[in-house]
């Protein structure tokens, strides 16, 4: 291997890594705030590319009736439950945010032509479909168990992953896809060049980071989820319902999910159901982090991203193999240094 | 004496833990502006009575407060809204935050409701307890136990509550720091907050109590006035007594 090519998959690992740090942050966010582990994380990196592919391609993306049936669902569960306890007062926000927003989505959709659109307004048109599935598939499959032990919750998961990865085929097919780059080209670095895409990659990456640290840090809506996280009972002895956070922390998982994979999709084809192993990827950086710390969450991510680079030169073959294997030695260090403290006092 | 308007009244509440029942019966009111107390020993359902007030466990029989019927579909974070707080007996802060934003948190749903005043509100507890201004910037996890004890209360007090439920404000504290935190109990009756207090320390608790409830193994006792509780024959034997400890 010489320089050139040295450069080349550090290129590749880099992007790959911030994809996968972007990843492993939502993962952590979501087992800290619910102790699910998403493992359906995946599949919004891949509806979120199919979507907008679909979209380029002037076309409706099926995803939009998943997004109108689970709003459905929920606004007869939410509203049922509103009319029985006697709260109708409810009832409009329930209705229009359930309800009306994915249907007014439809009626847009169905009234312009997707192709003709901007790229910008694209993304924006697939991020607005596939990031309410977030919170829908909360309150559908997790928030009437939210109590559940870990375990229970990771089967949930594991269904959920499977009956998405299911309607991905059923929705968009076998078929890969790739859209065009945000900008085309490379950039002349002299001794080496970098594709415009990997440089969008790497800043809405970087950007995305900041904006969670940021909100974590100053807003009081980030500030709940980590009370959530710190302290279930005191959280809601606060009025941060339980059920609030979580549906915030997956709207915020569906968020990255889907900003990813139209992030990538530009440089790697993807199939229905890619998502499974970029968003295992993540989950080894987030292991990485012990499923708590967001920034060795993001550093094994990105270790994650060159260590999957690298061995894709010399071993090919085995490059999945030796990502996955890494969590072996992870798990017997963390094992050996782990702490077993009590939440509180 | 004028009599205030009720604020709190719950009538035959039962809760049962599985077959057990930790409360029987139990009938409580609880006035406007006032400072009401329930005494007991350990594992007499004090910390039950709390809990199911707050909505956190499932009970049967009447709660009704500021006119309307609290049944178990309220859930806390709905008592919250309507001015009901509890600080638990661990406190349950976030340890990991600064002590600044436990306060912030404890505003949380005023926040949500649009409620200006939250600044307001964080000077005003700054005032009561001056040493959580001090530490603001420090992570809850890092105060001694006077002063989270203080801060748990600071931050209950942040929601602006109609009623604040303490339980065991006095726990594991020196002498000093208890007589400040009964001091501030007091002082809460001035600011139109009723005060709903359970503790073990009876002495401290009638003092500054209008009212007390002697709670044993899940049903009420006694009741009356504090200070007619405190000499109270049978109050003064089982749990004053001559050094006032127990």
């Amino acid at each position: 291997m010489d320089f050139q090519i040295a450069l080349l998959l550090g290129q590749d690992g880099l992007t790959n890594g911030a994809i996968y740090a972007l990843l492993a942050l939502a993962l952590v966010l979501v087992f800290a705030v619910t102790r699910v582990i998403f493992i359906p994380q995946g599949e919004f990196v891949a509806y979120g590319a199919l979507t907008l592919a679909t979209l380029q391609a002037g076309k409706l993306p099926a995803t939009l009736w998943l997004v109108v049936v689970l709003g459905a669902a929920v606004a007869a569960i939410d509203g049922a439950r509103a009319l029985r306890h006697g709260s109708a007062r409810r009832l409009p926000r329930i209705l229009a945010l359930n309800l009306a927003a994915p249907l007014a989505l439809w009626l847009l959709l169905a009234g312009v032509d997707p192709a003709g659109l901007p790229l910008a307004a694209q993304v924006l048109l697939a991020l607005a479909i596939v990031v309410p599935l977030g919170p829908m598939i909360y309150r559908l499959a997790y928030q009437p168990i939210a109590e559940a032990p870990v375990l229970i919750l990771l089967i949930v998961s594991i269904a959920v992953h499977l009956v998405l990865t299911g309607l991905g085929l059923l929705f968009f097919g076998a078929e890969g896809t790739r859209t065009p780059a945000f900008t085309e080209g490379a950039l002349d670095l002299g001794f080496t060049s970098l594709q415009y895409q990997t440089l969008w990659i790497l800043l809405i990456s970087a950007a995305l980071i900041v904006g969670l640290y940021a909100f974590f840090g100053r807003s009081i809506y980030g500030k709940a989820l980590r009370a959530t996280a710190l302290n279930r009972t005191g959280a809601r002895l606060m009025g941060i319902s339980t059920t609030l956070a979580g549906k915030l922390s997956f709207t915020l998982a569906a968020l990255i999910g889907a900003f990813s994979g139209v992030l990538i999709s530009p440089i790697t084809t993807l199939y229905y159901d890619s998502g499974f192993l970029i968003g295992l990827k993540g989950f080894v950086g987030a292991i990485i982090g012990g499923l708590v710390s967001y920034p060795v969450a993001a550093a094994g991510a990105l270790l994650v991203g060159f260590l999957e680079a690298y061995s894709s030169f010399w071993a090919s073959a085995y490059k999945e193999v030796i990502v996955f294997t890494l969590i072996i030695p992870v798990l017997l260090w963390r094992s050996l240094g782990a702490r077993h403290t009590e939440e509180e006092e | 004496m004028t009599v205030r308007p009720v604020l709190l009244e719950a009538k035959d509440l039962s809760v049962s833990y599985g077959k057990v029942e930790a409360l029987h019966k139990v009938g409580l009111t609880i006035r406007e502006g006032e400072i009401v107390t329930v005494i007991g020993p350990n594992g007499a359902g004090k910390t039950t009575l709390l809990s199911c007030l707050m909505g956190l466990l499932p009970g049967r029989g009447e709660v009704v407060y500021a006119g309307r019927a609290l049944g178990g579909d309220v859930e806390v974070e709905e008592r919250v809204g309507l001015g009901l707080t509890l600080v638990p007996e661990k406190r349950e802060l976030f340890a990991d935050m600064s002590v600044g934003d436990n306060l912030l948190l404890g505003a949380f749903d005023r926040h949500r409701r649009g409620d200006g005043g939250i600044r307001e509100t964080l000077a005003e507890v700054y005032d009561i307890f001056p040493r959580l201004r001090e530490r603001a910037e420090q992570t809850a996890g890092t105060l001694s136990g006077g002063e989270r004890q203080m801060l748990a209360m600071g931050r209950a007090l942040m929601a602006k509550p109609k009623l604040l439920m303490l339980d065991e404000p006095s726990l594991g504290l020196a002498p000093l720091i208890i007589r400040e935190i009964f001091r501030t109990v007091s002082r809460l009756r001035g600011m139109g907050v009723s005060v709903l207090l359970v503790e073990q320390n009876a002495r401290a608790a009638l003092q500054v109590a209008d009212y007390g409830y002697v709670l044993e193994t899940g049903e009420i006792s006694l009741a009356g006035p504090g200070a007619e509780l405190a000499s109270d024959p049978r109050v003064v034997e089982a749990y004053l007594g001559l050094g006032g400890k127990r």
